[in-house]
């Protein structure tokens, strides 16, 4: 170990209780085959999350406790692989970034826990499967807890691939339709290619390193300085000079893996697919937990990507590509957990532009703020879907404040946030980002990702005012029949989210910007960035108070802008919807069809895979030769060994046995005598 | 002890010889279990000279063990004999050749 | 020549002749058994001759009065007649017989060395009950009591075998 930390038994409960209470779930129902009495699951499960956010709790006090600028619990559990030069510890560290994460996955998981009873007491399309649901939650947090714990890139990424896991789990939890099935399928494969880099990475690091090889993130960044200055030839056709900085390839191999469970461009088609899932899994893994893994992931390999301008500034320009172009997507989009999947897409995006221009920091502010504002309003939507009888088409609803006005106050919070409207959390999350954006001079044409950060909120708010509108306000487009019994949901299904709300109200002061802290007269106002300050590198800017200002005001306009535009066509003059499309006809047929980019994909690999896979490999190789000539074919010339040829041996008389009993003893006779 | 050794062996193996000679070229089971009770006689006549020649009555403890064996195998034999007489009418040992392919 | 030698070379020959007969008869079975009987008894009188008294005794108890008088039965009841073979191959399987007997003693004897091991002296009751009788209950009481538990077996199975079908 080169930085030691405190050493405590604590940490490992963190995960372990939600592992165990999945564990309960499942066997439980091995054994019984079919569910447990419901309150003895809502205990477990619900008990599980709580009790792994005390113990969080509790490890965050010991933490803060120790003095110094180095804060970190440390907990080896035992060696999980020792071999040779590279050992890898089934070991956890608590410091800053990892408190915040984990803060964050238990509360909110705990949160959605609790709405999930009540989202799902009422599932009557499958099997029941209220305990099954609640077995794969838990072991998605145990997982999510895995990785952000982990004091090595092993046990992150035991956790990545658990999280990849429970997420084909629970979204093609109601696998009996078959488009569910296939939608996770869609979610694993996709993450699969994204994991694919990250294995690369590790490999790139192990083998680079030497003899000071290791997977532990301290020794890491210590011995990092070894390969700072190495160079890896490339092939000519790629782009750029003909030698890269090795680091920046680890750096490129590892943001792959960021790509798929973030879902940024060229990975993030299977995002909007995941929305078949249930919608507290949208809200727990799609906004709020796993998908922020690739952001902690990023920022845990800060110290490699401070070594790598290339690759931060390949992470900065994703980003923003991604955030720009999910919002285009988000416009024409209906149905309401698409729209906020999109948005979800998007924010990512705004998450990488952060990390990208080196300030690792606001990324995680942005984490934490969205988690609390994505999961609110996944969750909003989810009381939406649940008063509309499963209904998730925004064509079929409207004028809901009426009957949901709960919900519709709620929702609202998180649209305000979401939009970056002060002083709610989003304005002061996404402000950060644009403001590391617009100074990071370190990333290529850093002004035009600060420009189209400035496009894509104006868009962010015309979505969510568009998706606020369509739901809430207007003439109610549902039939009569359903009208009748839209109703709110019960406390255990609305109180989460107003505890959700009013963190996504609060949570921006957490981290409020110095300028604004000092009209309220608290000094060190950026609670966060200190926290975080010994753990993550900050970025070097000093911007004048006035163009900080500036900026955020550029922000708040824009957000303002969509939120007119939105107001304008959706409320003052609904036919106005109508009028765009038609005027813009295939161009709205693009985007509605999300740029064809699932169909484009699907021609372009799925096909020729499967083709492959199928008349290739299958067909020819497996089942024509190794099965035919090897498996079948060695057994029948064996068969026609016996059957044509040897069988004659067997002549069934007696004396011919005898003769050979004789024979052979006459043999052993004549041996021994000689 | 005017015998020499080597004469009681050679009547041993002529003995061996013809009785193995009868259990390979005869057709009738029953003279076939008489063959390898001759054959078996010889062993013991081969057991019996080496016991003399040597002075060890343990020759005619094993002996004794071979004619209670023989003893035991023609019952069971001819018993066996027995029972296939009644399903097939015959002796012939190139009737119950059923193992052949 | 002794007298004992004088009646080994008769006796063996007796003995000799005999399996002959009983090999080569192919007509008569109960001939054949007859003919083993004199086997039989000629091979007693050589254990006589080489001081085996008690192996001698018990010969003539088992083998030519119990085993021979078995196959007898058994060779009445089923009623047996003569063994199929066509003329030629009768003289044939004969004059195989003789020669493979003799030519493969003959055969047999030039691997044995020629040299045995020098024969000893032997006791003045070798050989007889006393003796075999103190061998047997003091050095060889297990292999003689698990004998009996084999003559067990074979009486159950030669009862089993040979039983009538209850019908």
């Amino acid at each position: 170990m080169v930085e030691t930390g405190v050493s405590t038994d604590l940490l490992r409960w963190i995960p372990a209780l939600p592992l165990l209470g999945a564990l309960v779930h499942g066997v439980g129902l091995g054994l019984m085959r079919r569910d447990m009495p419901r309150p003895l699951v809502i205990a477990v499960s619900c008990g599980a999350p709580i009790a792994a956010f005390v113990v969080t709790c509790m490890a965050f006090a010991q933490m803060v406790a120790i003095p110094g600028e180095h804060r970190v619990l440390i907990d080896e559990v035992f060696t999980w692989i020792g071999s040779g030069r590279v050992s890898a510890e089934m070991g956890f560290a608590f410091d800053p970034l990892t408190a915040v994460m984990c803060l964050i996955v238990t509360g909110v998981g705990s949160l959605i826990h609790i709405y999930s009873i009540g989202y799902m007491d009422d599932d009557h399309r499958d099997d029941g499967g209220f305990q099954r649901f609640f077995a794969y939650l838990n072991l998605f947090l145990c997982a999510m807890l895995l990785l952000v714990l982990g004091d090595n890139l092993l046990v992150l990424f035991l956790g990545w691939e658990g999280v990849g896991l429970c997420s084909y789990l629970l979204i093609g939890f109601w696998y009996g339709d078959r488009w569910n099935a296939y939608c996770g399928m869609k979610a694993f494969v996709v993450n699969r290619i994204g994991d694919f880099g990250f294995l690369l990475g590790i490999f790139l690091l192990l083998w680079s390193l030497g003899d000071a090889a290791t997977l532990n993130f301290a020794e890491l960044k210590a011995a990092l300085p070894r390969i700072v200055d190495q160079t890896v030839a490339v092939p000519g056709w790629l782009p750029g000079p003909e030698q890269w900085r090795l680091t920046t390839l680890i750096g490129l191999c590892f943001f792959l893996g960021a790509c798929g469970k973030s879902a940024q461009i060229p990975l993030y088609t299977w995002l909007p697919d995941a929305m078949a899932g249930p919608t507290p899994v949208s809200a727990l893994i799609h906004a709020a937990t796993m998908v922020t893994a690739g952001i902690y992931m990023v920022c845990r390999m800060s110290f490699l990507y401070v070594e790598a301008p290339g690759a931060s500034a390949v992470i900065a320009w994703t980003g923003a590509a991604t955030a720009l172009f999910a919002a285009t997507m988000a416009i024409a989009q209906t149905d309401i957990k698409k729209v906020l999947a999109y948005s979800t897409i998007s924010q990512l995006g705004y998450m990488f532009i952060a990390a990208g221009c080196g300030a690792y920091g606001a990324a995680i502010f942005h984490v934490g703020t969205h988690a609390f504002f994505k999961a609110l309003l996944f969750l909003g939507s989810g009381a939406v879907i649940m008063a509309m009888h499963h209904e998730q088409d925004t064509d079929k609803m409207g004028g809901l404040r009426r009957w949901l006005p709960v919900t519709h106050a709620v929702f609202l919070v998180g649209v305000l946030a979401i939009s970056g409207f002060p002083p709610f959390s989003g304005f002061f999350s996404k402000d950060s980002i644009l403001l590391s954006a617009y100074t990071a001079h370190s990333v290529p044409g850093h002004q035009w990702i600060w420009a189209i950060g400035v496009i894509t909120a104006a868009l962010t708010a015309f979505y969510m005012w568009r998706l606020h509108f369509r739901t809430f306000f207007g003439e109610c487009r549902a039939d009569h029949e359903a009208q009748h019994h839209i109703h709110e949901a019960s406390w255990v299904v609305l109180g989460p989210l107003v505890v959700l709300a009013v963190f996504a109200f609060g949570s921006g002061f957490l981290g409020l910007p110095q300028i604004y802290g000092n009209w309220l007269g608290v000094p060190d106002s950026n609670a966060l960035a200190n926290f975080l300050h010994g753990v993550l590198p900050h970025p070097q800017h000093e911007v004048a108070e006035s163009t900080e200002l500036g900026l955020a005001l550029l922000a708040v306009g824009a957000a303002s802008l969509g939120t007119l535009g939105a107001a304008w066509m959706y409320v003052w003059s609904p036919g106005v919807p109508v009028r765009v499309r038609a005027a813009l006809g295939p161009v709205f047929r693009l985007v509605e069809h999300k740029f064809y980019v699932d169909e484009i994909y699907d021609a372009l690999i799925v096909r020729p895979l499967v083709f492959v896979s199928d008349r290739v490999l299958f067909r020819v190789i497996d089942a024509g030769i190794i099965d035919g000539i090897g498996a079948n074919g060695s057994a029948s010339a064996v068969r026609g060994l016996g059957a044509h040829v040897l069988k004659y041996g067997q002549s069934g008389l007696t004396q011919g046995y005898l003769i050979t009993m004789i024979v052979g003893a006459l043999a052993i006779v004549v041996w021994m005598l000689r | 002890m005017e015998i020499p050794l080597e004469h009681v062996i050679g009547l041993s193996v002529m003995l061996f010889a013809i009785g193995m000679v009868g259990a390979l070229t005869r057709r009738n089971l029953i003279v076939i279990l008489m063959s390898i009770e001759l054959m078996l006689n010889a062993a013991n006549l081969a057991f019996v000279g080496f016991a003399r020649a040597w002075n060890s009555v343990d020759g005619h403890i094993f002996v004794l063990m071979v004619i209670m064996v023989a003893a035991a195998e023609v019952a069971v034999g001819l018993g066996i004999v027995i029972a296939l007489f009644r399903n097939r009418e015959s002796v012939n040992v190139e009737d119950v050749s059923l193992l052949r392919w | 020549m002794s007298a004992p030698a004088v009646f080994f070379y008769l006796f063996g020959a007796a003995a000799v002749i005999s399996a002959l007969a009983m090999v080569l008869n192919v007509r008569n079975t109960v001939a054949s058994a007859m003919s083993l009987v004199v086997t039989m008894i000629a091979l007693a009188v050589v254990y006589v001759v080489l001081d085996a008294h008690l192996v001698a005794a018990l010969q003539i108890m088992v083998y030519a009065g119990a085993i021979v008088v078995v196959f007898l039965f058994v060779v009445m009841l089923l009623n047996l007649r003569r063994d199929a073979f066509s003329r030629p191959r009768e003289r044939l399987t004969k004059l195989a017989g003789v020669v493979f007997a003799l030519g493969g003693a003959f055969a047999f004897l030039q691997l044995v060395p020629k040299s045995l091991p020098t024969v000893q002296a032997i006791p003045a009751d070798f050989g007889s009950y006393a003796a075999v009788g103190r061998a047997l209950y003091h050095d060889f009481v297990l292999p003689f009591e698990v004998s009996s538990l084999l003559l067990l077996a074979a009486i159950v199975g030669a009862v089993v075998l040979a039983k009538r079908r209850i019908s």
